[in-house]
């Protein structure tokens, strides 16, 4: 519980109607969008409506040693906003305008509560789009989507939000306000800030404000969707198109298992005795080199042993989606405990991958589909299980440890797009070795002494001595 | 007694807190209802949202919270029951269920507030009702002030509605409550020529007492396609106002009236014209009345025969196409449990498109909820006028004249909503669109 005089400040900073300590509230805020997770209740939540007050909020909590989580909607996926150690909730909720659209910079400037689609819907007049699309563009806000380095369905072409943040202000642990970057496309001023602070989890800064790039909205696309008899052939098929020099935006793909769980909830005519589909989408500012590059994805397709559906109208293109958009609601109806991984792998790996997961699941009995992000090797293997069945959770643990080895045994990372967190941590040093971690804690010592600054997260805490 | 003992043999989830674990535990707490939340769009605090009620449900019955606490008793009204969350629910959680045990379980507990018995008391019987909304007028400001020391949640009937536009708020727009409600203005048997069905209008109160002309369209536009209409003068509030208020029993007794009443017409169909009323109809009298040996197959029958009005046009039978030109420009606006609960959109747009020189002007997030909630706009004004902004602005983007949409309560928001930013339209139910198309009609014909 905090001292009644660390209350008192927090109330004086942000004022009583942006301040909680309600039981209720807290149980509110003691989660989030992770499952399997410890719950932990705050002692206080507040909304901060600028910086200043975020400096406030710093200076005070680290004078009394008080945990910061910092927090946007709380849609992650790794226990990355999960007040482990009580303390504040730094909720940016209500830290939401939109400060800047400057389409003669392709850039935009945002407060940390502003929601993606937002952004998106704020700056579509302008014919301009903000890429990065994780599956919560409709509900994560732009400083959690940093913080996390979120990806999504058009990684391959354009790649995930550290390739969309041009400038931003952080507020160090020591209380100190920092700007960077900017509106120019070219900054090698100092060192490169801003790929230290998108994905460090709200552990090294919290950031206050974030200047964003825009590229202009590709005019025209083609969807394709081709099945396959075998993993082997869609994977040859992702190749094939790679190699055809055609970069899709989305290039997505489900396992059988995914596809019967679709179709027996959805009804929606899927095949159900093909081991794999791919979801392809090719877009681009001109029609002759976007109905080209459909024509190379066709071939590729073809020439794998795949069947073909092309859509013609939005119609039929919100059809071909319909099956990738049910995938995870479909799988998530199976139990009451969803386990989403995000293991990812070089592109050449993928079918190596698809089956290891499968072989995953059968050993130890459980209802696993993967389906994912093909273009970038991002899978989802999804594991369905039953948070009462003691049995079954520990089957799921020892599925997972061996879900990370074999992504790491193909050259692959722990986490393509959902961040470390609490969930990940463990296998960290399996990945980036004690070197690894130990750069990581030397960073974490520098910046965040105190330790004050989302604890417990990403940053193994050095063995006991 | 009857009713006592059924009760304690059944163990749903307006009787057992308990029975909505297996409901809850499907939430992943991804927050996809964040997006479609009318309440946190507005507040855009964790609390407001489908996601941390359900947490907050979780912990209630895990004893880490008190279901009387205040502040989960606030959270607990602090919800329009709009179903949007569920219509965006990628496990769909039926929440609506949920809150609604929620909300039943505060009251096993705790009693309901003696307002709430008060108010509840007269729906039950319709004569006194009836004598309460012509006395509505003297009572109403003592009750509000009764409303204010936060004792009480007013319910959403017109009753209490009425006593909001006496006195509380002069700006608040509303449409005066009419001396003759729609079931005295018309016989109880609307008879046509070689009918082709005979069906049972189900008035609801806010058609029946706030928009009887809406009522009497609706029973011309069933003439003019050749069905005969029967008013059944023993039907009662759907019980909607008092369900979402926790008071189970009421509403068991109002459903068995009205199930009485809809027998006693012999009529093949029932016909609403609101979407609360069908959605009692449809979900809420079979769920109710699941156990009762009795009533239980009977709600069951109806649930699978009532319809929407333009449900019942354009899928029962087949709409005779309107003649009468009808120049307007019009966007529609789809309310909460016509849309999420009874599936109904394409039709009333189907109806409105079929009508000659009317156009029709979609705008933006059609779907979104007005903010009436029923008694929610009452018990939180602040929230649901803010909910009620963004609507009339997407509203005033289409450039349309007026506003078509399909329950009585949406109407009444928003003529409020739009009336307080200065940007007065024509509100109108659908049907008397589609009325206003038949007569022009018919006075062409008898002209020529």
């Amino acid at each position: 519980m905090l001292a009644q005089p660390v209350l008192t400040q927090l109330e004086h900073i942000v004022g009583k109607d942006n301040l909680l300590t309600s039981k209720m509230d807290m149980v509110a805020y003691s989660y989030d969008a992770t499952a399997d997770m410890p719950k932990q209740l705050p002692d206080v939540v507040v909304f901060p409506q600028n910086s200043d007050m975020v400096v406030a909020i710093v200076n005070l909590a680290r004078e009394h040693k008080v945990p910061i989580y910092s927090r946007g909607a709380g849609t992650n996926l790794s226990g990355g906003t999960v007040p482990l150690n009580k303390g504040i909730v730094l909720s940016f909720q209500k830290m939401n305008k939109i400060l800047d659209i400057d389409p003669d910079n392709l850039s935009a400037v945002v407060q940390p509560g502003v929601i993606i689609g937002a952004l998106n819907a704020a700056v579509e007049s302008h014919g301009l789009i903000y890429p990065p699309d994780p599956g919560t563009v409709a509900t994560a806000t732009m400083g959690g989507s940093a913080a996390e380095n979120s990806g999504g369905l058009r990684g391959l072409k354009y790649g995930v939000t550290k390739n969309y943040i041009m400038g931003m202000e952080v507020v160090l642990a020591s209380g100190e306000k920092v700007r960077f970057g900017g509106k120019t496309v070219k900054n090698v001023t100092a060192y490169d800030f801003a790929n230290l602070f998108v994905g460090s989890e709200g552990t090294l800064g919290i950031i206050t404000e974030i200047t964003a790039k825009l590229i202009p909205a590709p005019k025209f696309r083609r969807t394709l969707v081709g099945t396959f008899k075998t993993l082997a052939d869609a994977g040859n098929t992702v190749s094939g198109i790679i190699a055809a020099k055609v970069i899709p935006a989305t290039m997505e793909i489900m396992d059988n298992m995914t596809l019967r769980t679709v179709e027996n909830s959805a009804k929606i005519g899927l095949p159900t005795d093909v081991e794999a589909m791919l979801l392809i989408e090719v877009d681009g500012m001109s029609e002759d080199v976007v109905v080209a590059e459909a024509k190379a994805v066709e071939k590729a397709v073809l020439e794998n042993n795949g069947t073909l559906s092309i859509a013609q109208t939005d119609k039929e293109r919100d059809d071909l989606w319909a099956a990738r958009r049910n995938a995870l609601p479909a799988l998530a109806q199976l139990n009451n405990t969803v386990i989403l991984e995000d293991a990812t792998v070089p592109r050449s790996h993928i079918t190596d991958m698809l089956i290891a997961c499968q072989n995953i699941g059968k050993k130890y009995n459980l209802t696993l589909g993967t389906f994912g992000h093909a273009g970038d090797g991002n899978l989802h293997p999804t594991i369905l299980c039953d948070k009462n069945n003691k049995d079954e959770m520990e089957r799921m643990h020892k599925a997972v440890d061996e879900i990370f080895a074999a992504a790491l045994s193909f050259g692959g990372t722990l986490s393509g797009e959902h961040g470390i967190g609490m969930a990940k941590m463990k296998y960290l040093q399996d990945e980036i070795g004690e070197g690894g971690v130990n750069l990581m804690r030397s960073l974490k010592a520098a910046l965040d002494p105190d330790s004050i600054l989302n604890p417990g997260k990403m940053v193994p805490a050095p063995a006991e001595a | 007694m009857d009713t006592e003992t059924l009760t304690k043999k059944k163990s749903s989830s307006f009787e057992e807190l308990e029975a909505i674990r297996e409901e809850l535990d499907k939430c992943m707490k991804c927050g996809n209802c964040m997006a479609v939340c009318p309440v946190y769009g507005v507040e855009k605090q964790e609390t407001s949202v489908t996601r941390s009620k359900i947490a907050i449900a979780e912990a209630v019955l895990d004893g880490v919270l008190e279901l009387d606490d205040p502040q989960v008793y606030e959270m607990l009204f602090n919800c329009l029951v709009c179903k949007s969350c569920m219509s965006n629910c990628p496990t769909q959680v039926n929440f609506e269920r949920i809150m609604l045990a929620l909300r039943a379980a505060l009251v096993r507990k705790n009693g309901l507030p003696w307002l709430k018995r008060m108010i509840f008391s007269t729906l039950k019987n319709p004569k006194l009702f009836d004598a309460g909304m012509r006395l509505g007028a003297a009572m109403q400001p003592l009750v509000f002030r009764g409303e204010q020391d936060g004792q009480a949640m007013a319910p959403r009937s017109p009753f209490a509605l009425a006593g909001k536009s006496f006195g509380l708020d002069r700006e608040r727009l509303l449409p005066g409550t009419t001396t003759k409600p729609l079931r005295e203005r018309v016989p109880e048997v609307v008879g046509v020529q070689d009918a082709a069905l005979h069906v049972a209008f189900f008035t609801g109160d806010s058609l029946n007492y706030f928009y009887p002309q809406a009522g009497e369209d609706l029973i011309a536009v069933l003439s003019a396609n050749n069905i005969e209409v029967h008013i059944p003068k023993n039907q009662s509030c759907c019980g909607t106002p008092v369900l979402v208020h926790g008071d189970v029993e009421t509403v068991r007794i109002l459903a068995r009236k009205n199930i009485d009443a809809m027998d006693a017409s012999g009529c093949s169909h029932i016909i609403t014209g609101c979407g609360s009323c069908g959605n009692a109809w449809q979900h809420d009298y079979p769920e109710l009345l699941g156990s009762d040996p009795t009533y239980g197959p009977r709600a069951q029958y109806w649930a699978e025969r009532t319809f929407d009005i333009s449900t019942f046009l354009t899928k029962v039978i087949k709409l005779r196409p309107p003649k009468g030109r009808v120049e307007r420009v019009v966007t529609y606006h789809d309310p909460c449990h016509l849309k999420k609960g009874m599936q109904v959109s394409a039709e009333p747009r189907e109806i409105l498109q079929s009508i000659p020189g009317l156009t029709l002007k979609e705008m933006k997030a059609p779907d979104r909820c007005c903010g009436s909630g029923g008694s929610f706009v009452l018990t939180h004004y602040e929230t649901a006028a803010s909910i009620g902004k963004q609507k009339a602005a997407d509203i005033v983007q289409t450039g349309a004249t007026a506003v078509a949409t399909g329950c009585p309560a949406c109407m009444m928001q928003l003529l409020d909503n739009l009336h307080r930013c200065g940007q007065d339209r024509e509100i109108v139910h659908y049907i008397s669109l589609l009325a206003e198309s038949y007569r022009k009609e018919q006075a062409a014909d008898s002209n020529a």
